[in-house]
């Protein structure tokens, strides 16, 4: 292992500014391509102009090829970090720190317009704590603040760039139990609200009605009744049938995030091909509408067809993915599905290149020290867009200041 | 042990604190079982060694030893080849019962918000012993936790240890003769949620003023009452005895020594501060929970023999969490006699102690330091025990000890690793494969009928 640091080490050195346009080959990887190759056991991965140019056994090195060893171990893509506030959320309770909601800009309530991608910050540091983990994506959320509709976002590539949107626009609408303030008290309000503001988006009020939405938001709402994705949050069975119908009645793409009652309606999910990102811990009933949260239900929901995915670790801790992962793999789902719903599943549920590792795919992958899934291992080295990213945080600094056991000086002039 | 019972009564008579002792008294019976002999497995004792190919003894209610022995008529023998064995897990930082599920407003039992200073109640008092969340830490091979009121107050009162086995009231789950814990709070929380009604404290420094002026009545409250005994011995027959109290009755146990301080606190200033104010009134800390900050200070904890129960990875949530780091554990483990804890605080963690333990060892080893299994099993077992003053019952595979024991399907700190099975005083009391063995709370009984799988 302190040899493969080393190298890294030096890598970073010579090849952190590199311009795209150098070509990196990774030697003896144990790939999972999350392609219909499989997975590769002793691969060679060559990186050129920040994609993976070609993958197999025995690549010849370009001459202006930096290499690098992976020794035998497990590539993978770049993992997916769920639905989260990375970049809207320094620290959960000092809330001018949060962006991630809005909770009340006067009147008209519903703000299907409000899009959180604008006050994305790449440098907040939840975001290299999240990188050096081993997690390439994340799909920005807009939180229920002021009504079940919380906004828009978008996918997020955690590579510190300003401008790292992929993929499409999401809409965000929250429902059920957890919701039942946002809309009148009722889950028939919640049906009721949102079909009137379907409704309006689908014409000019008249003056003097009462509304709904703005002029702005009718046009945001219209735009994603022709196969926009809408991610509805839910865990009642009862709830997810609704959705359902909502979304075929409306031509909306649904997106379930929650589901702990999802199994229960599998085949309709797998019919209407409507995903779940789904917490495999869940297996409590923490509301009356999880009384059947279990902890197969990725497996359930992965046989009966449906396309998994996972969420639901939050912000600080979206780390914590690889365990909810894991979790699922070891209650029936398996590592390999259970590594597809981190990388493969959420690029095709929101439509972003990545997930897979073939040749034309972004260079965004990492090195584990061993598998994957398992907590005792850790990704060694992170690659996204081709580019070594460094493998530190604020959180691996504070650690290399308290590590020795003494200082000459006060620890603050550790740094 | 008697002489220790013996000693607590002798003290507890000067201040009065012996009614409150006998007061709601365990009525945990452990159930009838036959010996269990455990074959052939990999056993992590607790106390740092690994076993390969050991077999284990279970015979009433107690681990009757560990390799070889005498195997009395009528043991049930189990084959564990292949298997790993350690002692039950044990939570001390957990609010099952008192924030059960389903979290509905109506049970909201955990956190007594009406006044800084809430010594006198006892969390046990809130337990909801239906919680499902009981069953599930079962299933995670968690055989003893502490339950502990929420932190909004800097006194926030009594924590009870319990026995993980389902029973009709509170009192059928209670670890019998577990010393409770006294639950204190440092920082954001008690300030913030007295400083938005304009009262004591709004402020770290209100905190700590707070803290004092309570350590000062106790002190008091035990003078009154040595004197009256005082006023006893010298054949004063006209003297009354003070008013109980039941907020001074918690703190004169800890002054005495007979109550655990459980002290949560993030920032490794404030745990300094907290060791300097226990110094002054001459009480001990007995853990610092959640301590994020705490491998900032690991070398003091350690000398000074104060546990730190930590998470493997929580950070962000607010100000104070904001320099956590997933070295925490490793680091406070690290010097001689530091004292690494893993906690829950949730009722998803605790039934993956394991797992969070696996967390912190892959960040420790990653770090330089060499953490193999054996060792980190104390963080979910022996330093708990010690943690919660219960070590000398539970919390080993050392012959004498409570039967407390989980078969695992592989080694534990493997993700794919499950309990197999559970036994609690050597009463098997889950078991993965026979749903018969899988206790099933009266909320849980009967739902969803209309999609029964």
């Amino acid at each position: 292992m302190n040899g493969f640091k080393w190298i890294v080490a030096t890598l970073l050195l010579c090849c952190q500014a590199a311009a795209a346009g150098n070509t990196l080959l990774i030697r003896n990887a144990h790939v999972h391509t999350m392609t219909d190759a499989g997975t590769l056991p002793a691969a060679d991965i060559l990186i050129r102009d920040g994609r993976i140019a070609e993958l197999g056994n025995h690549l010849r090195a370009p001459a202006d090829s930096t290499e690098l060893d992976a020794a035998g171990r497990p590539v993978t893509p770049a993992l997916f970090a769920g639905i989260t506030a990375l970049g809207l959320n320094e620290i959960d309770m000092v809330w001018p720190s949060v962006d991630s909601a809005v909770t009340q800009v006067g009147s008209p309530p519903m703000r299907p317009e409000f899009n959180v991608v604008s006050a994305y910050n790449p440098h907040s540091s939840p975001i290299p704590i999240t990188r050096i983990e081993g997690f390439g994506y994340s799909l920005l959320g807009a939180m229920a603040g002021g009504s079940i509709i919380g906004g828009q976002g978008r996918t997020v590539v955690l590579d510190g760039g300003y401008r790292s949107f992929v993929g499409e626009p999401v809409l965000f609408i929250a429902l059920g139990e957890s919701a039942s303030t946002l809309a009148g008290g009722s889950r028939a309000a919640q049906w009721m609200v949102l079909e009137q503001a379907i409704a309006e988006s689908e014409s000019t009020p008249r003056r003097g009605d009462h509304t709904l939405l703005t002029r702005e938001g009718r046009a945001a709402l219209h735009a994603f009744q022709r196969s926009g994705t809408v991610v509805f949050s839910a865990h009642r069975a009862s709830d997810i049938l609704q959705v359902i119908a909502f979304a075929e009645r409306h031509g909306l793409r649904a997106v379930i995030e929650g589901g702990a009652e999802a199994w229960m309606v599998a085949d309709a999910l797998a019919e209407a091909q409507v995903p779940v990102l789904l917490d495999p811990l869940q297996n409590l009933p923490d509301s009356f509408d999880m009384l059947g949260a279990r902890l197969d239900n990725a497996a359930r929901l992965h046989a009966a067809g449906v396309t998994v995915s996972f969420s639901g670790a939050g912000t600080h801790h979206a780390r914590k993915q690889r365990q909810l992962a894991g979790v699922a793999a070891a209650n029936g789902l398996g590592p390999e599905a259970a590594l597809a719903a981190l990388t493969r599943n959420p690029a095709e549920i929101f439509g972003f290149p990545g997930g897979r590792l073939e040749r034309g795919a972004p260079a965004d992958l990492v090195i584990w020290s061993g598998d994957p899934l398992e907590l005792v291992e850790s990704a060694e080295q992170v690659i996204l867009g081709g580019r070594l990213q460094p493998m530190r945080s604020r959180q691996t600094e504070l650690r290399d200041r308290y590590l020795p056991t003494a200082t000459s000086l006060p620890r603050a002039y550790t740094h | 042990m008697l002489k220790q019972a013996c000693a607590a009564l002798l003290l507890l008579s000067a201040s009065g604190t012996l009614q409150a002792e006998s007061a709601f008294p365990s009525t945990y019976t452990p159930l009838i079982s036959a010996p269990t002999l455990l074959r052939n497995a990999t056993l992590l004792t607790g106390e740092g060694q690994r076993l390969e190919q050991t077999d284990l003894l279970l015979e009433n209610g107690r681990i009757a030893w560990v390799g070889n022995g005498d195997v009395p008529p009528g043991t049930r023998e189990i084959d564990a080849s292949g298997r790993w064995i350690t002692p039950g897990l044990i939570d001390v930082h957990s609010h099952l019962g008192v924030y059960p599920s389903p979290s509905v407003d109506a049970h909201q039992d955990g956190n007594e918000m009406s006044d800084p200073v809430t010594a006198n109640i006892w969390a046990e008092h809130s337990i909801w012993p239906q919680d499902p969340g009981f069953g599930k830490a079962l299933a995670g091979g968690v055989t003893a936790l502490q339950i502990l009121p929420g932190s909004a107050n800097l006194f926030g009162g009594r924590g009870v240890t319990l026995k993980n086995v389902y029973s009709t009231s509170y009192q059928g789950m209670k670890f019998p003769a577990a010393p409770h814990g006294l639950k204190m709070a440092c920082g954001e929380n008690p300030k913030r949620v007295y400083g938005q009604r304009n009262k004591l404290p709004s402020t770290r420094m209100g905190n700590v003023a707070h803290y004092r002026a309570e350590w000062i009545a106790a002190q008091d409250y035990i003078d009154r009452w040595a004197s009256y005994e005082a006023q006893l011995a010298a054949g004063d027959e006209e003297a009354t005895a003070p008013l109980r109290d039941l907020k001074l009755e918690t703190l004169a146990g800890v002054l005495q020594g007979e109550i655990i301080v459980h002290m949560h606190c993030y920032r490794a200033d404030e745990m300094m501060t907290i060791l300097a104010l226990a110094e002054e009134f001459e009480y001990r800390i007995g853990t610092f929970h959640h301590a994020v900050e705490a491998y900032k200070i690991a070398d003091e904890l350690a000398q000074q023999q104060v546990c730190g129960a930590l998470w493997a990875d929580w950070w962000g949530f607010k100000m104070e969490a904001y320099d956590g780091i997933q070295e925490n554990i490793a680091l406070v483990d690290r010097p001689p006699g530091g004292c690494a804890i893993v906690h829950s605080d949730s009722p998803e963690g605790i039934q993956r102690l394991n797992q969070e333990a696996a967390k912190a060892m892959g960040k420790g080893r990653r770090a330089g330091m060499d953490i193999a299994p054996e060792h980190a099993i104390a963080w979910i077992t022996s330093n708990a025990a010690r943690s919660l003053g219960i070590e000398h019952m539970t919390g080993s595979l050392t012959p004498g000890k409570m039967a407390d024991v989980v078969v695992w399907s592989d080694n534990p700190f493997s993700i794919y690793s499950k309990a197999d099975l559970v036994f609690i005083d050597g009463a098997l009391l889950y078991d993965r494969k026979d749903p018969a063995r899988q206790p099933v709370s009266d909320f849980e009984l009967g739902q969803l009928q209309e999609v029964q799988p």
